[in-house]
């Protein structure tokens, strides 16, 4: 096991991947001589050059279309997306094409396409540039949507997508890039399976649901709340289709609470999913209803305490478990 | 390097090469009239776009391929698929919603395909196969093969951005493919002076420093000269182009646009007096490569052909919805990695709510 951080985790399992497999290449802008927007793909151009390294110009429904077509064909791209915001022009290929093509052709042609892409905010992006969009993607059948909080999990699912045959969403998270942790050493085959959750803390009085960067400040919160005798389990989605709602349920049963966190909108989000199932899953266990937080429902302004206010903080997480925990008598 | 030519062939071409081109175009222009006349009988449903008038361009663009090359074409695909050589049987049982169609019914009279013969569909979505064939190309480019994609699509596609980077993409990776611009004059019923800042599209080529002509979308030989060249071009130069080919829809849009509202009857007559079909067989009986009779036993054989598929269609069983899931994923895994999203749904549906929601 070896200490690195969630960009580092990418970065190797993409250099295994396309060590291990002629088929898999990498598109995207600006990510061989420039080594990405984020350096994820530090180093790959110049160990495997540009055929395997692709290099694209500004012009995401067509690489994106071409990333679709070359799957088609048998090969494995894995497109990254410089942020999450400047899918939306590539929309119709992802949504429209990509998710489509297995079932509109009675099953006879695959679609093993990956794209990397963050999200999220907190760095003073601003509305264009703040986005977390995924549930677009677990909209839709036909695509698989991934967004693990960890380098493990990062290192194991993005092998698990590159090897999967069909297009996967592979959701980032700017604020995660830096974040240290283990990855396994020298096992080429380890993978993490899409569509398993993991309890990443034990509790047995709130069950806080999140994924991605959201899963780290639902930690935060449940070390806070620790402190005032309240044991918060952490379920930490990592996929969102295929979507693990037993895991979430056996939490439920036991805490009989639930808050659901994430960085998007809470309006039709991850939330809304989760609470809809669980509330029929779980409709005898519930003690109190099923809470929700995410970003505030603006634009993501610019200035500092504009930002942060919208943002899906800490304190927000907490103030809703909190809520919650009095509404049902724990506190 | 752009040109236009409006350039007349001299017959090079043998009396089989007549034969097949003639059988082709018979076939999917008596595909085409009964095609309508079974929508019209409701047996077809949703969207049905005819070729009727555009069959030299199809088969005539279609006929250079080698076995490796491959396919892409719009949701005006009839024609495509029938002169890829796709069984006429499974293409009318597609139409027909049956599970013997060559997308067992999921996809329909938009979304024809025949993996086998290179066929990599009817696309539903004005644009949207171009940066796909592109990706096609960028693979066949990436495993040295000797071969090239033939990409058509209507005029009205130049005009969204997939086209624009579709185009470019090709051009600075130096990618085997030929985009055909079918060019029939319309998009629905807008006509290309209307939409086109530029409406000869061949010109556009030059944007991209790549190739680019037009031809007589009517004459079968002057667009199979062209592909097959273009088509050579790009498998052994890695150079792509744009191939215009000049035609026209003799039918609506649709089979639910009556085709006359937005253009004139003489415009339409004049259209019908250059037949691709008719032209061609005064040419290659006045060459003397068949004779009048061998046309009409042609004219039989796909007659019947044609009446066979429909009764092999009507007859086929239809899809049981018991396959409703059957594709919506294709990774061996999809089942283990659905299983814990809702017991006993394939892909997180509620069991006991799917019921009433059919």
């Amino acid at each position: 096991m070896a200490d690195v951080t969630y960009r580092e985790a990418l970065r190797r399992a993409l250099d295994e991947e396309l060590e291990r497999d002629e088929r898999v290449y990498l598109m995207g802008e600006e990510i061989g001589r420039f080594e990405g927007s984020y350096k994820v793909t530090a180093g790959l151009w110049q160990k495997y050059g540009p055929k395997r390294v692709r290099e694209t110009p500004i012009a995401e429904e067509g690489f994106v279309g071409a990333g679709i077509g070359s799957a088609m064909l048998g090969l494995r791209p894995v497109v990254e997306i410089m942020t999450v915001n400047f899918i939306l022009v590539a929309m119709d290929m992802v949504v429209n094409h990509a998710a489509k093509i297995h079932q509109m052709f009675g099953g006879k042609v695959r679609v093993p396409l990956v794209i990397r892409t963050p999200g999220g905010a907190g760095a003073q992006l601003t509305a264009q540039h703040s986005q977390s969009l995924e549930v677009w993607f677990a909209h839709t059948p036909g695509l698989k949507v991934v967004a693990p909080s960890n380098p493990r999990d990062a290192y194991g699912m993005l092998k698990a997508a590159i090897r999967d045959d069909d297009p996967v969403l592979f959701h980032e998270n700017l604020v995660l890039y830096n974040l240290t942790g283990e990855i396994p050493d020298g096992d080429e085959d380890f993978t993490v399976p899409l569509g398993r959750a993991a309890v990443v803390r034990e509790g047995s009085d709130l069950t806080i649901v999140a994924h991605s960067f959201t899963v780290r400040r639902a930690l935060t919160v449940a070390d806070r709340l620790s402190q005032s005798g309240v044991e918060v389990e952490v379920v930490d989605l990592r996929s969102l289709r295929p979507l693990d709602i037993e895991t979430v349920a056996e939490s439920v049963r036991r805490t009989n609470r639930l808050l659901i966190a994430e960085e998007g909108w809470s309006t039709y989000g991850v939330g809304a999913e989760i609470a809809a199932r669980i509330s029929r899953a779980c409709f005898d266990d519930l003690d109190a209803p099923v809470e929700r937080v995410g970003q505030a429902e603006v634009s993501m302004p610019y200035a500092k305490p504009l930002e942060l206010a919208a943002l899906t903080q800490e304190e927000k997480i907490e103030a809703a478990a909190r809520s919650l925990l009095r509404e049902s008598g724990v506190l | 390097m752009a040109r236009a030519e409006e350039r007349t062939t001299a017959l090079e071409i043998d009396p089989a090469d007549a034969r097949r081109l003639y059988r082709v175009m018979a076939l999917i222009r008596r595909f085409e009239e009964r095609t309508e006349e079974q929508y019209t009988r409701a047996r077809i449903g949703g969207y049905c776009h005819l070729a009727i008038g555009e069959e030299a361009a199809h088969a005539g663009a279609i006929d250079p391929l080698r076995e490796d090359d491959y396919l892409f074409a719009s949701y005006r695909d009839h024609g495509t698929a029938l002169a890829v050589g796709s069984p006429t049987a499974a293409v009318m049982a597609e139409l027909f919603g049956k599970s013997t169609g060559v997308a067992g019914g999921y996809g329909g009279s938009m979304h024809l395909l025949d993996v086998e013969r290179h066929f990599l569909g009817g696309w539903g979505i004005v644009g949207g196969q171009l940066p796909i064939a592109v990706g096609a190309a960028l693979a066949l480019d990436y495993t040295e093969a000797d071969a090239a994609v033939l990409c058509q699509f209507g005029e009205a596609a130049t005009n969204i951005g997939a086209f624009h980077e579709a185009l470019n993409l090709a051009a600075i990776w130096n990618l085997p493919i030929v985009f055909q611009c079918i060019n029939n004059l319309y998009g629905m019923g807008t006509s290309v002076t209307q939409a086109s800042g530029e409406p000869e599209q061949w010109k556009r080529a030059a944007a991209y420093g790549m190739h680019g002509e037009r031809v007589d979308g009517n004459d079968v030989l002057a667009v199979r000269e062209a592909s097959g060249r273009l088509l050579d071009q790009a498998r052994a130069e890695r150079r792509p182009a744009l191939l215009e080919t000049m035609t026209y829809r003799i039918r609506g849009h649709s089979v639910a646009d009556a085709g006359k509202v937005y253009r004139e009857r003489d415009e339409i007559e004049q259209w019908r007096s250059r037949d691709p079909i008719t032209s061609f067989a005064q040419r290659i009986v006045e060459a003397g490569l068949v004779d009048e009779s061998e046309l009409e036993e042609m004219r039989q054989e796909v007659e019947v052909e044609v009446a066979e598929a429909i009764k092999e269609a009507a007859a086929a069983p239809a899809p049981d919805p018991a396959q409703l899931y059957a594709h919506v994923y294709g990774d061996e895994a999809r089942g283990e990695q659905f299983a814990r999203m809702d017991a006993g749904a394939p892909f997180g549906e509620r069991e006991e709510t799917r019921s009433w929601r059919t």
